[in-house]
């Protein structure tokens, strides 16, 4: 069983950059073809300054923190144990190519199901950008099948 | 792209649809890539059988993506406030995935007329992989 004491861990804030070539594979590995996401001049259109982060992107900038593994590490949970449960995101501005984004990861809680069978490790994180203007807020679950 | 009109729209209403082409395990490197996720268990084969599966598969954040595809392809994603996943089931090689949504709500938050979408990802055979909820504002 994971120790509650875990609760409250919180991560040192960490900075990602959001780069325009990243973003282009991004949609591309995701089969998006909405120009918006691909082409400047389109972004442009849509009111953008710089190709925007389609909606799942902060969870890739947010891993490259490493605060996933570090938090797993921490609590003494083996990698192949864990499962991903939810995801949520909240939008408060948009995230573009050539910002700096970031990163305060929190365990927010620890609990278990099914006698600890089933373990769940909560973390909420926040995202704000190189102006001080927060971003986006990101919570995981993640499910430990002990 | 224009906003969809708020009172135009009822609760029930089916608003997105969007089929993904059959994953393959080039959709699997190419997103391993992408997404910065480099877990072998997505990408290598032999590492998957060391790990007592029978093959690669995929990302969840891979099927959220095309959930939030989904969304997009229907608003504009500056009219995203919030978007959750629950990952329901393993995504493997070979399944065609399709992206449901439909009005689950509407309501007044914070001045802004939103419309709540329950969204769904299911294989061709009916299979449930990952259901959400997505928050759009209209208005």
């Amino acid at each position: 069983m994971i120790d509650k004491k875990h609760i409250g861990r919180t991560t040192a804030p960490q900075t990602i950059d959001v780069e325009k070539g990243r973003l282009k594979f991004f949609a591309k590995a995701i089969g998006e073809t909405d120009p918006v996401y691909t082409d400047e001049e389109a972004a442009k259109a849509a009111g953008y300054s710089a190709l925007p982060a389609p909606p799942t992107f902060a969870f890739c900038l947010e891993m490259e923190t490493n605060s996933l593994w570090d938090n797993i590490a921490a609590m003494g949970v083996p990698v192949g144990k864990i499962l991903h449960g939810s995801q949520t995101f909240k939008y408060l501005a948009p995230i573009l190519a050539g910002d700096k984004i970031t990163f305060v990861t929190k365990v927010s809680d620890i609990y278990d199901k099914k006698g600890g069978k089933m373990e769940f490790i909560i973390e909420d994180s926040t995202a704000t950008n190189q102006n001080g203007t927060p971003v986006a807020e990101l919570q995981r679950v993640i499910v430990v099948i002990n | 792209m224009a906003l969809p009109s708020y009172d135009a729209i009822n609760v029930g209403d089916e608003v997105i649809h969007l089929e993904v082409p059959p994953i393959s395990r080039t959709t699997l490197a190419l997103y391993g890539g992408a997404s910065g996720d480099h877990n072998p268990m997505h990408i290598d084969i032999d590492y998957a059988k060391a790990a007592g599966q029978s093959d690669v598969f995929a990302h969840g954040m891979l099927v959220m993506a095309y959930l939030g595809r989904g969304v997009t392809s229907w608003v504009p994603q500056s009219a995203l406030r919030r978007f959750f996943t629950q990952f329901k089931a393993i995504t493997r090689v070979g399944e065609k995935i399709t992206v449901t949504g439909k009005v689950a709500k509407k309501e007044e938050a914070d001045g802004e007329k939103c419309v709540s979408l329950e969204l769904a990802a299911k294989n061709d055979n009916g299979d449930t992989k990952a259901t959400g909820e997505a928050v759009v504002a209209l208005a």
